[in-house]
């Protein structure tokens, strides 16, 4: 066999006129990426488990009020919103966790662009994934209300929908920016759990003993201000607080977080 | 072609890489050999712009690895076998490799056949991958974009005898159709079989280069001459052994000065003439290796 293959093998003479790789193809690819693994697709396939769990325990358990639009929503966008974000991680870290990365970035060395690739892939998900959840709720509305003869009950304007959009993507950009800054996998899903879970219930906490901070806490407690994006139309003051908490908490972690990885040596 | 000028690479105060210079011409196999740690690796990573040099640079076909177009079709680079995501399957890996590269679908069976995975194999994840298997779907990543310079670090690492033999053969034939190709390895004589040219790095140095048959022969002097075959004559005439070296010089066992003595009796004008710097390849890279290995000495 190898001595008939080997009587093909012939460099490629046109090489010197091939075409530069566009970035639409590399995010087409880290999109693949994010879910090709074996990693990826356990992550995916939680998420679908807990959505049908949630939806399931919604028409089980819930009162006939229960029933509405944003409920059926949540059940399938929280697990999304929770899970996803490791799916943006994983996207940065196992280039240098799984060492995949001396073939990503020897294909393009252009660091920038890889990058770029997946925080556009990260954003693309975390849209898409909440228009699907929206979908799936729409559906569950639809079917229960049918089921039990009631009414449905839209309460999920199209500006709601945006904003929860835009709430996810900015959990989608908080894992990437963990990604980035971290650079391993284990430790970034640690921080991660931290940055959501851990750091919001000691703000939460501390706001309940200290005057003071149960004052400051819109501005520093960057969960405890995202999470007006998924209770409806923000004010302007709280539009203030999720543009400072993501200035200290997600613009200057990625900004130191891009500058070390740019610089770094891939081994 | 890959065209290395002055490369140095600095960990702090420690030199990893010591102001390297090396050209890798098409069409033939350079070898680049030394012992662990010797500075192989970085050097390579420095090429295909995985690393910053500290100075110094490398070019690839005339412009730097970061400049190509598209890297995949003009190097194709196998740095480290085990460094592929172990939750992928071989075929998922080069799916990949293909798609950032733009080739058609069917370009990945092909090099499949050619590095000798079965389609099953394909399907199978890396993680469940010998370290042979391993080489081999690196080098079909490598091979994917019919790159007219391939750059291998140790391509034969856990390669069974067989797989060592096919992986020489496929080499051979990709430098024979015009490809640069440069591997490395800390096995002399591994590579002295497949090489046409070898550079020789100890402690992050060049310690030789040239072509093998120069560097392999015994020692003696290498001359050239605007008229050689007169030149011959009179070497062999005063009683010295006389052979052609690659690049139209000679190589004789008499020393420099003889051989200039001789020179100007004949009216012959020399365009070089030096000591044949392979002194004992195998002598010399004995001598670096000893001196890196901790083998046996107390610590």
């Amino acid at each position: 066999m190898t001595a008939v293959v080997i009587e093909k093998l012939r460099p490629s003479r046109t090489a010197a006129a091939v075409a530069p790789v566009p970035l639409n193809r590399l995010i087409h690819v880290e999109l693949r990426k994010m879910f090709d693994t074996r990693s990826g697709f356990w992550l995916i396939a939680s998420v679908a488990m807990t959505a049908l769990v949630a939806t399931a325990s919604v028409i089980l358990f819930g009162r006939d009020g229960d029933l509405t639009y944003a409920n059926f929503g949540k059940a399938v966008g929280f697990p999304m919103a929770v899970i996803l974000p490791m799916i943006a991680i994983l996207s940065v870290t196992s280039e240098w966790s799984q060492r995949s990365g001396l073939t990503t970035f020897a294909l393009v060395p252009n660091r920038k662009r890889v990058i770029l690739a997946k925080a556009y892939a990260a954003v693309a998900v975390g849209a898409a994934s909440m228009l699907v959840a929206l979908g799936i709720g729409a559906v569950g509305t639809v079917v229960c209300t049918a089921v039990n003869g009631t009414s449905p009950v839209w309460d999920v304007s199209v500006v709601d929908g945006v904003y929860i959009v835009l709430g996810n993507v900015l959990g989608m950009l908080t894992g990437f920016m963990l990604g980035v800054l971290i650079r391993s996998s284990a430790g970034a899903i640690v921080a991660y759990f931290v940055y959501s879970f851990v750091l919001g219930s000691a703000f939460a906490l501390l706001a309940q003993n200290q005057q003071w901070f149960h004052d400051a806490r819109p501005w520093i407690d960057v969960n405890y201000a995202q999470s007006v994006l998924f209770e409806g139309a923000p004010s302007a003051q709280e539009w203030a607080h999720i543009g400072f908490t993501a200035l200290i908490w997600l613009v200057v972690p990625l900004t130191i977080g891009l500058r070390r990885l740019m610089r770094s040596e891939i081994k | 072609m890959i065209s290395v000028k002055s490369l140095t690479k600095k960990y702090g105060s420690y030199t990893a890489v010591d102001d390297v210079s090396f050209v890798a011409a098409p069409g033939r196999v350079t070898g680049f050999l030394g012992p662990n740690g010797a500075g192989k690796s970085t050097t390579m990573r420095m090429i295909v712009g995985l690393t910053r040099p500290t100075s110094g640079s490398a070019r690839i076909a005339g412009s730097l690895a970061l400049n190509l177009p598209n890297p995949g079709r003009q190097v194709g680079v196998l740095l480290d076998a085990s460094a592929q995501h172990a939750g992928r399957t071989g075929r998922e890996t080069l799916t990949l490799a293909r798609q950032t590269m733009g080739l058609p679908a069917s370009r990945v069976g092909e090099v499949l056949d050619l590095v000798g995975l079965t389609a099953a194999e394909a399907d199978r994840r890396v993680g469940a991958y010998s370290l042979g298997m391993r080489q081999r779907l690196g080098l079909a990543v490598a091979l994917l974009g019919e790159p007219e310079v391939l750059v291998l670090d140790e391509p034969a690492n856990g390669l069974d005898p067989a797989g060592i033999r096919w992986m020489r053969d496929l080499l051979r034939s990709y430098a024979d159709g015009g490809a640069t190709v440069l591997l490395s390895s800390h096995l002399l004589h591994e590579i002295e079989i497949v090489a046409d040219d070898l550079v020789v790095i100890g402690d992050g140095r060049i310690v030789a280069q040239g072509t093998k048959t120069e560097l392999l022969q015994d020692a003696g002097t290498v001359v050239r001459a605007a008229d050689c075959d007169r030149l011959a004559d009179a070497l062999r005439d005063a009683g010295y052994s006389v052979a052609p070296t690659a690049g139209d010089g000679l190589r004789t066992d008499g020393d420099a000065a003889l051989v200039g003595a001789v020179a100007l009796r004949a009216g012959v004008a020399l365009t070089e003439l030096r000591a044949a710097d392979g002194a004992g390849l195998e002598e010399m890279f004995l001598e670096l290796t000893e001196s890196t290995q901790r083998e046996g000495v107390p610590a």
